[in-house]
């Protein structure tokens, strides 16, 4: 069966624009948190990463956009083009598109939001961007939580395997807003400080926003220096609680199981681990113990959440893009925020950043109604 | 796409009446939905007393759900392995409509965790694999209308590469008054053909 290579890429974010230039601001260990005292986000200051407006909106003037389009869409369309750009890939029919997104545009239900109310539906988003591109399939709109962004990889894979694609462009993003901070304050999940994942000083978690494209494709020819052979994928529900992660970490372990299964491969062939760590006391517990159970305890280990506060649905694709080029540059990145180890299993967390060489790495999710998501990702330029 | 698959039941929730397998299992004339569905739970013996937490998009995908499944007489004993693939055009706008209600005004300011949870269209999912022991795979899609093409697709991919043994899936799609449910059971062995002419036929049903 033939492979499918995720290549060329793009992050926009408070981290940069793209991909390299976000991945030297992690390799500087640079966060793109900051405290943020803007009434219109939120009613208390917070710690967010959130996308200079100025940058955005020259960047999406370069795309002589006509119309109005929302700022997640500015995001999301700033992202995609230069990935399409970089593809030199004509959308024809054999081209898909998946838009995966927790909220979308929920901005718009604001009383004070300029655009009309229908713009919160998450199909009109994904035909905005099907039309800005001209792409001649619809858009496969992808929103199932906090593993969207991975989920979307999964699917994408799915459908070039089945042969209804060739390529598959993915674009994800999520955005910080009034709608999302009000909520995860009332979980009481806010932290007040910089987010500090699988540490013992942990408090919770920072909202950030980014929006990130990816070119998946079965062509092995122009593949970008960085491309990645997605190995195996699984995706499994804790079917335990829905706001809660499970206490034994079942979801995420059978599907890390399942991708190992699919991959072929031996645990010890994994060399990196880009975990999920949104720096709550359950979630990061859970996934010391899901790691632990799979006999993955040692293995270097980083939550992306110190640079980036956690993105939503967009995190999963992000922080896999980040891992592309972490093997690209055979480089562990630090993981941002840690202090002390606090949690009850044994894990490896990268507390510099160093140099290894690379081949593998397994990247994790979970999220809200019990979803768990887990790949694995082996480099091709060395094949 | 030829298929090796059947679909094994069918269930919808729609104009005030729910069927299995095209037969009408329960009806009631001009209620709204939300009494309409406290009425199904209890006519249907649904007994899950968690069903009067969920919101409105998730009460009617878990009853769909469970109408459907407990006709299948699971061995609740063992683990099921049936993956959940499910689809809408409103998200849970209708729940982001009431979080968003709460926080719009500072000097009226409610924010509740109870109701921002259902804020995310797959937490439906997590209601109904928490019901039947599901540790499976699941993924919510969103599109303009009902899309039997992707759905067949979708799930015949996880049928052919072993992610699952058998998939629940359809569209379950919930937006102010307007409701519309219809969920079918794809499985390895059967009579009905799990195909897009029968998949479209059954929701028409």
């Amino acid at each position: 069966m033939s492979k499918v290579y995720l290549s060329y890429n793009n992050i926009v974010s408070s981290l940069g624009f793209d991909s390299k230039t976000v991945v030297n601001n992690i390799h500087n260990e640079v966060s793109g948190l900051q405290l943020v005292e803007d009434k219109s986000k939120f009613s208390q200051p917070i710690i967010s990463s959130i996308i200079d407006e100025k940058t955005l909106s020259d960047s999406f003037a370069k795309l002589k956009a006509e119309g109005n389009f929302t700022r997640l869409e500015q995001m999301m369309l700033t992202s995609l083009n230069s990935v399409i750009e970089a593809s030199k890939i004509p959308l024809t029919k054999r081209v898909g598109l998946i838009v995966s997104t927790t909220k979308g545009n929920i901005d718009v239900l604001d009383k004070n939001s300029e655009f009309p109310k229908e713009r919160a539906y998450l199909d009109v988003l994904g035909q905005v961007i099907k039309d800005f591109f001209k792409f001649q399939n619809d858009a496969i709109v992808v929103s199932n939580a906090c593993v969207s962004g991975v989920l979307a990889l999964a699917v994408a894979k799915r459908y070039i395997k089945s042969g209804v694609y060739d390529h598959v462009f993915i674009v994800s993003g999520d955005m910080v807003t009034k709608f999302i901070l009000s909520g995860f304050n009332s979980f009481q999940a806010l932290s007040s400080e910089r987010c500090k994942p699988y540490c013992k000083n942990r408090t919770g978690i920072n909202i950030g926003e980014v929006a990130a494209s990816v070119f998946v494709t079965n062509d092995k020819l122009n593949l970008a220096e960085e491309a990645v052979t997605i190995l195996g994928e699984g995706s499994c529900n804790d079917a335990n609680h829905i706001s809660g992660p499970s206490r034994t970490g079942e979801g995420l372990f059978r599907s890390i199981k399942s991708a190992i299964k699919e991959a072929n491969i031996t645990n010890e062939r994994i060399d990196y681990i880009s975990a999920h760590g949104t720096a709550t006391p359950f979630n990061d517990e859970m996934e010391a113990i899901a790691f632990n159970r799979l006999g993955l305890g040692e293995v270097p280990l980083n939550s992306l959440k110190g640079y980036f506060g956690h993105t939503l649905g967009a995190s999963g694709l992000l922080e896999t893009i980040i891992g592309m080029h972490s093997l690209n540059n055979n480089t562990l990145y630090t993981s941002l925020g840690f202090e002390e180890l606090g949690v009850s299993q044994p894990i490896n967390v990268i507390t510099q950043t160093t140099t290894k060489k690379m081949d593998i790495f397994l990247k994790t999710a979970s999220g809200f109604g019990g979803s768990n998501l887990a790949a694995i990702f082996k480099k091709v330029n060395n094949e | 796409m030829n298929s090796d698959y059947y679909i094994s039941s069918f269930c919808s929730i729609k104009n005030n009446t729910i069927s299995l397998n095209g037969s009408k299992v329960y009806s009631d004339e001009n209620i709204e939905f939300s009494e309409f569905i406290k009425a199904a739970y209890k006519s249907l013996n649904t007994n899950y007393p968690k069903f009067f937490k969920m919101d409105a998009l998730s009460k009617l995908a878990f009853l769909a759900a469970d109408v459907l499944l407990k006709n299948e007489n699971l061995n609740s004993e063992e683990e099921n392995d049936i993956a959940i693939v499910f689809s809408n055009k409103a998200s849970s706008l209708d729940t982001d409509r009431k979080h968003q209600k709460s926080i719009d005004n500072e000097e009226d300011y409610f924010p509740s965790p109870a109701v921002f949870v259902y804020t995310l269209p797959n937490i439906c999912i997590g209601e109904i694999s928490i019901k039947y022991k599901l540790f499976s795979e699941n993924s919510f899609f969103i599109f303009e209308n009902f899309n039997a093409q992707h759905l067949l697709d979708y799930s015949s991919s996880l049928l052919a590469t072993g992610k699952t043994d058998k998939v629940l899936c359809g569209w379950v799609e919930l937006d102010g008054d307007q409701y519309d449910a219809y969920l079918y059971l794809v499985t390895k062995t059967g009579t009905t053909t799990h195909n897009k002419k029968n998949i479209i036929k059954f929701y028409n049903t």
